[in-house]
């Protein structure tokens, strides 16, 4: 099989999985196209791999290692994602902007601690 | 003991109470009083035992290397001669009969500790300048007398007066205490010593390069320290201060060691006639101008600190025709019937609850209510007005004298212009010196109106000073006999022609100012006019405190009354006006340096909010603008984030292929 069916088929991948990350608005289907990206790369790998005819197979062995990584990431992630849901019953990402700089947005952890110091006065 | 060794205990001895005094001040209230008398009764009892054992014979001189400097050594020397034994004698007996007094005066200030301690720092310090051989010891002491004067004016510091006297007394003396500074460097360059001796054979052996600049430089902090004109408007003001301390520095001992300078370094400014003429003119201006200003004051210590000027001008007129003998002689004898009538005016302040002449001649029986201070004061002022036989009139006399025998011409280098300047300043002066002491005789003690406020008997210690200071005011003149043994041996008996001229133009004084009082008296009945401060059961102190922070606000100044009743008023005319002010001097002060300073701290001001500071501004506010630009950039969209990173990316990715291919 020519390497270019291999790559061309990764390209494609990749650009789903980053159109996917750049453009989905639910935090899980963001995770999802990470995944797509990751694993476009893993094709990747293996295809070299096979190509350059490695002797110490380093690309297969590179995949094994993402895979086991990408596991552990998604895990992660997803519990992540779950306590934003619990918390916020949302997992939209574009509304999860508590780290932005927008003076007007009055900040929920400051009000909890002036309504804390209240209370204690 | 050795006499050197007793001469060292004397500045010593107050030196250690001072210390001791600071130290124990709170911890044992006590020993206040023992700490502050005791050392420097004892000073004063060595200081005479050192004049016995002088005796008046050869300089002793004693010295030890304190540092060696490199250039020019400082010494930590002793000379003994005839006028420093003396003068230390009168300012350990002063400083004595002060602290007694102090005891009653300030019997219950707070700040009497520390009050305590800084006289007698300022005893040690005075006893310093008048043994010390070495001009660069001798100036240590002359600053920290400045220093505790300093503190002292401003011990009432709650009242505005007080506060702004002290430091004018300060800074006044200051202007005059760098030329002063830099003259020392000059003389002690020339000579190679510090050591007066040395600075003097240098002086006759005319081997000071410029000797009349030096001279000049010196006399500039002379005349700050001894209140000279043009440097003198600092003491009138410094009265805000209490009585006591009144007595001790500003009239019978820091204001005289500028004279008693000049005294020890008179072959210096002997060798040039200029600097002669100059401190003539300096005398005569200051004589003449000073009890013209004493002649309007309404103040009672006022009228005595412009006639402290005065006087003090008669010892820079004795020194500017080459008589250091007959000057020391007035100041020994200024020291002693000056401190007299502060420590009496004290006593009157206190029994009449003022400090306004205007207003004590509006009382009854000023006299009978202080009988001790009365008898004491009238002899202290017949000894002011140089009325034989009174100290005054012999010590007057010797400077007169001098003066008189320079305009002939055949004292050596001194110009016959500097005798007739200081002679006709110093008749002229005599006849309104007579005025004013008549003046505040008068008033003070021969007022007509309502009864004085009662204050109860004047405390023991403040009464019995009076008398231990009557007997050298009564009796000092029968010194001038003696004198000239412990001094340089030249005549300081009366001669005839000066003494019936000036006795004359005395009591002429005398007579024009009682026969102006008769006339302007009965006035005084009809403009009522007057605040008394009466404090029965307090300590005396807080009279005059009262007293001094309320005269503005009574009379319209602190120097002037608004009474028709004032015959100085009805001989001054026209002139009286100018008189209060001190001939407006202070406002000449304020154009030359108080209003360019101000100007140029607005400058400075200025210069550091708008151009300075406008900088610092700008180092902070780019920055923050910049800041707030890239702020924009964070959303909190990580999507947003991404795609700015995908971009970069994307443009790094080209830019690197491009790079690589070679386009």
């Amino acid at each position: 099989m020519h390497l270019v069916y291999a790559a061309v088929l990764a390209a494609l991948l990749f650009c789903v999985g980053l159109y996917g990350v750049l453009a989905r608005r639910n935090a899980i289907l963001v995770l999802m196209s990470v995944e797509l990206m990751l694993n476009a790369v893993n094709l990747n790998l293996v295809a070299f791999d096979v190509w350059l005819r490695d002797t110490l197979h380093a690309g297969q062995a590179l995949t094994l290692f993402t895979i086991a990584i990408a596991a552990a990431e998604i895990g992660i992630g997803l519990a992540i994602v779950l306590q934003v849901y619990r918390n916020r019953g949302t997992a939209d990402v574009d509304r999860l902007r508590d780290l932005g700089e927008d003076a007007h947005r009055p900040d929920p952890d400051r009000a909890d601690r002036e309504e804390k110091a209240e209370a204690a006065a | 003991m050795s006499t050197t060794t007793t001469a060292v205990l004397v500045p010593l001895l107050p030196f250690l109470g001072a210390a001791a005094g600071l130290l124990l001040g709170r911890r044992a209230p006590g020993a206040v009083r023992p700490l502050a008398v005791l050392p420097t009764l004892a000073a004063a009892v060595l200081a005479v035992v050192v004049a016995w054992q002088q005796g008046g014979e050869k300089p002793l001189d004693a010295s030890t290397r304190l540092t060696p400097t490199g250039s020019v050594p400082i010494d930590l020397a002793l000379h003994l001669d005839g006028f420093a034994v003396l003068v230390a004698v009168l300012v350990g007996i002063v400083a004595t009969c002060v602290q007694l007094y102090s005891t009653a005066y300030l019997r219950d200030d707070p700040r009497y500790p520390s009050y305590a301690a800084l006289v007698s720092l300022f005893t040690s310090a005075m006893l310093l300048v008048v043994y010390s051989g070495d001009l660069m010891v001798l100036l240590v002491g002359w600053e920290v007398m400045g220093i505790c004067s300093y503190f002292l004016v401003g011990h009432y510091w709650e009242t505005r007066a007080a506060r702004s006297a002290s430091l004018k007394a300060f800074l006044v003396t200051k202007l005059g205490d760098v030329p002063f500074l830099i003259g020392v460097f000059a003389l002690a360059a020339d000579a190679g010593t510090f050591r007066i001796n040395g600075i003097l054979t240098t002086a006759v052996s005319g081997g000071i390069e410029h000797p009349t600049l030096v001279a000049l430089l010196l006399l500039a902090g002379v005349a700050g320290k001894s209140a000279q004109f043009p440097l003198h408007t600092w003491l009138p003001d410094a009265m805000a201060g209490p009585t006591p301390v009144s007595a001790l520095i500003h009239a019978a001992t820091m204001v005289a060691a500028g004279v008693y300078l000049i005294a020890r370094l008179l072959p210096v400014f002997a060798a040039s006639a200029a600097a002669l003429v100059v401190m003539a003119v300096m005398a005569a201006v200051t004589m003449a101008g000073s009890a013209l200003a004493a002649l309007a004051q309404d103040d009672i210590k006022r009228v005595l600190a412009y006639s402290t000027v005065g006087q003090l001008g008669y010892m820079t007129g004795a020194l500017a025709v080459g008589d250091r003998g007959a000057a020391v002689f007035h100041l020994i004898s200024h020291g002693a019937f000056k401190a007299l009538l502060f420590l009496g005016a004290g006593v009157i302040i206190h029994a009449a609850g003022t400090n306004s002449l205007a207003a004590m001649s509006r009382m009854n029986h000023l006299a009978k209510r202080v009988p001790d201070a009365y008898w004491t004061m009238t002899v202290g002022l017949l000894a002011l007005a140089a009325i034989p036989p009174f100290s005054g009139f012999f010590s007057k006399e010797a400077v007169l004298g001098a003066a008189e025998h320079a305009t002939t011409g055949d004292a050596h280098g001194i110009p016959a212009a500097a005798g007739w300047i200081v002679l006709v300043a110093g008749l002229l002066t005599a006849l309104l010196t007579a005025g004013y002491a008549t003046r505040l005789w008068l008033l003070a003690f021969h007022g007509k109106g309502a009864e004085a406020a009662g204050h109860g008997r004047e405390p023991l210690a403040m009464n019995a000073v009076l008398w231990v200071l009557f007997l050298p005011t009564a009796a000092l003149g029968l010194a001038a006999w003696k004198l000239p043994d412990w001094f340089d041996g030249g005549s300081l008996t009366p001669t005839l022609t000066t003494s019936v001229l000036s006795t004359g133009l005395a009591l002429a004084g005398v007579i024009v100012m009682y026969a102006a009082w008769r006339r302007t008296a009965a006035y005084a009945a009809r403009t009522p006019l007057g605040a008394v401060a009466a404090d029965p059961g307090a300590a005396p102190y807080v009279s005059e405190e009262e007293t001094i922070a309320t005269h503005e606000a009574a009379y319209g100044g602190i120097a002037g009354a608004p009474d028709p009743a004032d015959p100085g008023r009805l001989l001054l005319g026209p002139l009286h006006r100018h008189a209060v002010g001190g001939f407006h001097l202070d406002a000449v002060y304020s154009v030359l340096f108080v209003r360019p300073t101000r100007a140029a701290a607005r400058l400075a001001r200025f210069l550091d909010r708008e151009v300075v500071e406008a900088y610092v501004r700008g180092a902070g506010g780019a920055p923050r603008l910049l800041g707030a630009a890239v702020r924009r950039a964070q959303t909190g969209n990580v999507q947003t984030y991404l795609s700015a990173l995908l971009a970069g990316s994307v443009v790094l990715a080209v830019a690197a292929v491009l790079v690589a291919t070679g386009a």
